[in-house]
């Protein structure tokens, strides 16, 4: 370990010392908006850290961490998403009764945990950054703990998630055996000096057992049954953290390692992930279509939208198409997530504490038919919301189409035609769901109560208008975004 | 060209005025007449047609002091297209200059008498402010007049044609809304439709004679084409022939000859001073003056020649014997003036131009004065009905004004002689010089036509000496009708005499109507010199009969007796029917036994309407609804269009698009997808069923689907 | 010698059985201890492995993983306690109140 290896993981190490810091500095403060600020503080600067980093290429630790454009890139859309993370929670914990200072700690963590996913160039380091990163979130998903829905939530995403873990790890075990190496540079090397006859079985099964517990991660179907319960049950703050956070960094090793170690194993990978991508976009779209809750439509939109990366990721194979794979996909995961905590930041302001409830019931104000009048109510949320459903449907003017073309555009140009064109119906299918809640909005008469905080007003203001500003001005980002997708090493 | 570079008297340059005179004065009446009073109106107007006439006796002197010299006057280019150039040129020459001055002469003193009379008319039927419409109209009468007879090509002279055709519909519909009485009627302005229409049939003829001319000679200006008439009528007779027919239907109708005469009676119904200027003396000449004109193409088509003086001499006999028969005062004159133009027509038929343009200027002067004394007559007897209205107290006002009262119906008449004496005197004069009384302007010109018929075509002779009787007797019924006896009515008893603004201008037409025979005296033949300047007169072989030879100083003493004796004898046979016992009121003409059916004939004008009516109008009117109602809107609209056509579109469109296609096919197909993807969206859900077993299932199939798709290869 | 095959073997049967054990027990903490099974049968591999490849690595893998197994135990039993105050029971089947 030498100072550099520490300076190229500084804002990931100042992460991890602010939280522990934090959860000893929050047993003084009374006042838990000022923990809050805090570890707004923190996340910020480590926002600036990585950015100051950015343009930086090296490898540390012995070759198990990476600092390049992907990291990088990353690293800046990570503390962000916890900022907005943090912005959304503020209000919400107070008016839930939940508000405990550990809370803004546990999201550290599992911000630094996502951090340490971006910068695994070792299978270890990956498996490590994937724990360091879901064991906080199946505890802040039971964190409206009287409630009976946010216990079971955590509950199943706790069992389920060791489940997929387990698989992770035999997978790894399996490759590791294959190639004797688990440092992803190895493995390449293994690969291409075509020594493994046999043990080239093991590899790919090993593959694609990672494949199978990451696909968990992200949600992939059949690997997705879990993400409409722990999405419905956890507090949204949480949820909408989840969505944004977690799937980046599911997807952050997928691109990763498939890209950098398992290119060669395409041809027998590929139509695989060919398979999931269309089953969930096929399922995430079609099952939205009967929900009446907004947090389960929500979840089975983010499935769906699951599926669209990976119908970019189906791209990894071919060395032509690769890097465009991932930049699309950065791409879109940062279009994913400026439009979901948006969106979520809308439902949190519809949400309210049912009056005739004990301990033990459910928030209410969460059907879609809550969402009637909003329109006359609150017509800037109600536009706003209206922005977030046009952009993940893909309509224009919204950073939602450009995300979608450029994945289309990566399909097409990996030859896979036919999954664009499933791509295409499934969007069209969404339409339905989405616009759905904009004619509640605007076409039905209600009254629904709203809060307005601050903080969250800010969220969603600002992330309408980042959605439909940069949707005409994409260029700097989706520049980024390719530089990141040539990744370092 | 302009008119400073031609090279002649600058009395000449005058001419474009006898036009735009009377355009000045309906101008200026037009835009300030309603701030000027009638009299200003009426004077303004006569002024304008008075300078006109000065005008034109200023192009006569000149024209005289050129001895007769044709001059033409360029005035402007009208039509100039490639080859095509047709100028506005003034053409002063004796035969124009002799229409200018009768034209213009006695429209003015028409002009003044119409001041009084309209005067008096604007107020029995109740509407002043027309009084300035119908000064404006007149000039422009006398514009159009002018053009007509200053025109020096045949489209010139058309322009001016069609013209005066329009000012006579304009003018005999002047009172459109109501009629004589002054009660809402179609009357005047189905007698103006009516005289538009049968003009326009001829009109119709002379532009078939203008076009003929102009593919074959190539030009329609007069000196071109009398320039190469010879020559083509060497090459293709047939054309000339063609020209000269169809001038002639034009001629039947301006100058009201058979078969379409029909409008002139009809005529009536606008005011005295129209049928007066319009209707006697000026435009319905302008049939004569063109066959004058056309002199030269005429006397190269003898045969054409032949049936337009048949024409004519039918004309004036079939016309003559339906005026024995009628009651209205202003019809007998029309019927009158229809047989005088046959006269005309009949003469320059014949060849024999300057008799004809001689009775032409007599006729002028005699018949206006007739028509305007018996305007006169009228006016009289709605003054005196006007007077019993107010005399006799309001309840039997009330009744007397129910009354239909038609002051122009002579069998209400009677008496007047005693009432209106100065009307009577002139009525005299002017009766006796249409009769052709010696020494009455109308002996000397129509002895002239007599003369030169029974010289060149004797059955035309006997024709119009026939025509001539009934005239004498026709006049002198009305005579004694009118004048004669007893009032047979109590408007005619209380009749008043008119003012001198009309009985002034009555004064000098018997005056010239007196006089006007020595305008072409036997022998002298003063208007036949003037006049020879412009046409040629044939030189005729002719073998006559001893008693044709005879010339007392050019007069004939045979004709010139036969015709006195015959006008003489008719007037005694009237005084013997009509004269030595009046008429009294309710009473039969007494014509009407002895000659049966022949006077119903002539009463009801030989039916000749109601054939035209049967024959033609109403087969038109047949037609005409045929195609409407049947082929247009049967047919057509409620067949076609809306069965076909719309029931097309819309079947295509309710039932084939938008129930087969749309609501059966496209959306069945889109609403069964939707539906299709809910129920399947129903079901899957299903799967999500809450127990964390299942979840972790479905992870493990996935898992063995994948590992085992990998191990197969 | 024994064959790293038997290793493999051994290691997937404990594998399956601990998938088995989730798929098919009710009670909570049984779940979560067939996790733990379906986690040292990986534990398994990664030592047969290392010992073919005479590489300390996979060892070292091992550690990694009790660690973070010992994690997820603490994490676990938390949230299984937390839910046992509320609902005195802790049969997985009964938790099914969010489904859709």
């Amino acid at each position: 370990m030498t100072p550099s290896d520490l300076l190229s993981i500084l804002p990931l190490l100042v992460l991890v010392v602010w939280a522990c810091a934090l959860l000893l500095v929050d047993l003084w403060l009374k006042r838990k908006g000022v923990t809050a600020f805090l570890a707004a503080l923190g996340l910020a600067l480590t926002a600036g850290l990585a950015l100051a980093q950015a343009g930086e290429e090296t490898t540390a630790f012995g070759g198990m961490v990476a600092l390049d454009g992907f990291a990088s890139f990353l690293n800046v859309l990570f503390p962000l998403s916890g900022l907005l993370g943090i912005a959304v929670a503020y209000g919400y914990l107070k008016r839930m009764n939940i508000e405990r200072g550990e809370y803004y700690s546990l999201l550290l963590f599992s911000t630094a945990g996502m951090m340490l996913m971006a910068h695994a160039a070792d299978l270890v380091v990956v498996f490590l950054a994937l724990e360091f990163l879901s064991l906080p979130l199946y505890v802040l998903a039971a964190f409206a703990r009287p409630r009976l829905d946010s216990e079971e939530a955590g509950l199943k995403y706790f069992l389920l998630g060791a489940f997929a873990s387990a698989f992770v790890i035999y997978g790894i075990a399996l490759i590791y055996g294959a190639t004797g190496t688990t440092s992803l540079s190895g493995i390449v090397a293994a690969i291409e000096a075509g020594s493994l006859g046999t043990s080239g079985l093991l590899l790919t099964i090993g593959a694609a057992l990672f494949l199978v517990g990451f696909g968990f991660k992200v949600a992939a179907v059949p690997f997705h049954m879990w993400t409409p319960d722990v999405y419905h049950g956890a507090p949204t703050p949480v949820t909408a953290f989840m969505a944004v956070g977690a799937k980046a960094a599911g997807f952050a090793a997928l691109l990763r390692v498939f890209v950098t170690a398992f290119p060669a194993l395409d041809a027998d990978l590929t139509p695989v992930v060919w398979v999931l991508a269309a089953l969930t976009m096929f399922v995430g779209n079609v099952v939205a279509i009967a929900q009446t809750n907004i947090k389960r439509m929500l979840a089975y939109s983010s499935i769906a939208h699951a599926g669209y990366i990976l119908m970019a990721f189906v791209a990894f194979g071919n060395p032509a198409t690769r890097a465009d794979a991932v930049a699309s996909a950065l791409f879109y995961l940062v279009t994913y997530a400026l439009t979901s905590y948006g969106a979520w930041a809308a439902v949190i302001a519809l949400e309210k504490q049912d009056p005739s409830a004990g301990s033990g019931q459910a928030a209410s104000g969460l059907e879609i038919n809550d969402f009637a009048g909003l329109g006359r109510r609150r017509p800037a949320l109600a536009a706003a919301m209206t922005v977030f459903m046009l952009s993940l449907t893909g309509m224009p003017p919204t950073l939602g189409l450009v995300g979608k073309f450029y994945l289309f555009r990566t399909v097409i140009e990996a030859g896979q035609v036919w999954l664009a064109v499933i791509g295409v119906l499934t969007s069209l299918i969404s339409a339905y769901y989405y616009l759905r809640v904009v004619v509640v909005m605007y076409m039905r008469e209600g009254a629904p109560e709203t809060t307005r905080e601050p903080w969250l007003d800010f969220t969603w203001a600002v992330s309408a208008l980042a959605t439909v500003i940069l949707s005409f001005l994409p260029m700097a980002l989706f520049a980024w975004a390719s530089a990141a997708g040539v990744m370092g090493f | 060209m302009l008119l400073s570079e031609t090279a002649i008297s600058p009395l000449f340059s005058l001419a474009p005025l006898i036009v735009f005179l009377p355009v000045l004065g309906l101008l200026l009446n037009i835009i300030f007449g309603g701030r000027m009073g009638e009299k200003a109106i009426g004077w303004l107007a006569s002024v304008a047609s008075g300078l006109t006439f000065v005008v034109s006796s200023l192009l006569a002197y000149g024209l005289w002091a050129a001895h007769g010299e044709t001059v033409v006057v360029p005035f402007a280019d009208w039509i100039t297209i490639g080859s095509l150039h047709i100028p506005w040129n003034f053409r002063v020459d004796t035969l124009s200059v002799t229409m200018m001055l009768a034209v213009s002469g006695v429209g003015t003193l028409i002009h003044i008498y119409a001041i009084g009379y309209m005067h008096e008319d604007v107020r029995f039927k109740n509407d002043p402010k027309r009084f300035r419409r119908f000064f404006v109209f007149l000039n422009l009468f006398i514009a159009m007049m002018m053009i007509l007879v200053s025109g020096d090509s045949y489209l010139m002279l058309f322009v001016g044609w069609e013209g005066v055709g329009l000012c006579s519909f304009l003018l005999i519909g002047f009172w459109y809304d109501m009629d004589t009485l002054g009660r809402p009627s179609w009357a005047n302005s189905n007698a103006a439709k009516k005289a538009f229409i049968t003009n326009r049939i001829g009109d119709f003829g002379f532009l078939l004679a203008a076009l003929t001319m102009f593919w074959a000679f190539g030009s329609v200006q007069f000196g071109e084409v009398f320039g190469k008439a010879e020559e083509i009528a060497a090459a293709q007779p047939a054309v000339i022939i063609a020209i000269t027919l169809f001038m002639l239907i034009g001629v039947t109708g301006k100058s009201a000859q058979i078969p379409l005469y029909v409008w002139l009676p009809d005529a009536m119904a606008g005011p005295t001073p129209v049928s007066a200027l319009i209707h006697a003396a000026t435009m319905v000449t302008a049939g004569v003056y063109l066959v004058a004109r056309s002199w030269p193409l005429y006397t190269l088509a003898p045969d054409a020649q032949y049936i337009v003086a048949m024409v004519g001499a039918v004309t004036a006999l079939f016309a003559a014997t339906i005026a024995v028969g009628q009651y209205d005062i202003k019809k007998v004159l029309a019927y009158s003036t229809i047989s005088q133009l046959g006269f005309m027509v009949a003469a320059v038929g014949m060849g024999a131009f300057v008799a004809g343009m001689f009775h032409l200027v007599t006729h002028a002067f005699f018949k206006a004065l007739l028509f305007l004394s018996a305007g006169s007559v009228i006016l009289g007897l709605e003054r005196g009905h006007h007077h019993l209205a107010h005399h006799k107290g309001h309840e039997e006002h009330e009744g007397k004004h129910e009354e239909v009262f038609d002051p122009g119906d002579m069998r209400n008449m009677g008496g007047l002689r005693k009432r209106m004496p100065v009307t009577f005197w002139l009525y005299i004069i002017g009766t006796l010089a249409l009769a052709g009384i010696f020494p009455f302007a109308g002996f000397w010109s129509k002895d002239e036509i007599l003369l030169d018929a029974a010289k060149l075509h004797p059955e035309i002779f006997i024709i119009l000496t026939t025509a001539a009787f009934f005239t004498a007797f026709y006049m002198g019924r009305q005579i004694w009708m009118v004048f004669f006896g007893e009032p047979r009515h109590e408007a005619a008893a209380h009749a008043e005499e008119s003012p001198k603004i009309i009985t002034v201008p009555l004064m000098v037409l018997a005056g010239l109507s007196v006089l006007g025979g020595a305008l072409n005296l036997p022998g002298v033949h003063t208007l036949g010199h003037w006049l020879e300047h412009t046409i040629e007169l044939a030189e005729h072989e002719l073998h006559l009969p001893a008693w044709l030879e005879i010339s007392w100083g050019g007069l004939n003493p045979v004709v010139a007796l036969v015709s006195t004796l015959l006008a003489l004898l008719a007037i005694y046979i009237s005084w013997l029917i009509y004269g030595r016992k009046p008429l009294t009121a309710g009473q039969k003409d007494p014509l009407k036994k002895p000659l049966g059916f022949i006077f119903t004939g002539m009463e009801n004008k030989w039916f000749v309407d109601e054939g035209y009516w049967a024959v033609f109008v109403n087969r038109y009117v047949d037609i005409a609804r045929f195609l409407a109602d049947v082929v247009d809107w049967r047919f057509w609209h409620d067949w076609f269009h809306d069965k076909v056509i719309a029931g097309t579109y819309v079947w295509l469109s309710h039932i084939a698009l938008n129930r087969y296609a749309d609501q059966k096919g496209i959306d069945a197909f889109f609403n069964g997808l939707g539906d299709l993807t809910k129920r399947l969206s129903a079901f899957l859900r299903r799967l999500q069923n809450g127990f964390v077993r299942s979840y972790a299932l479905a992870v493990m199939l996935g898992v063995i689907v994948i590992v085992g798709y990998l191990l197969m290869k | 010698m024994i064959p790293l095959t038997y290793y493999l073997v051994l290691s997937a049967i404990l594998f399956t059985m601990g998938a088995l054990g989730v798929l098919i027990r009710r009670n909570a903490l049984v779940i979560f201890m067939s996790v733990e099974l379906m986690l040292n049968a990986a534990n398994l591999a990664f030592v047969a492995f290392a010992r073919q490849y005479n590489a300390f690595s996979g060892q070292l893998f091992v550690f990694f993983v009790m660690t973070v197994a010992a994690a997820e135990v603490a994490v676990g039993l938390a949230l299984i306690v937390a839910i046992f105050r509320v609902k005195h029971n802790i049969d997985v089947d009964q938790m099914s109140s969010l489904k859709g």
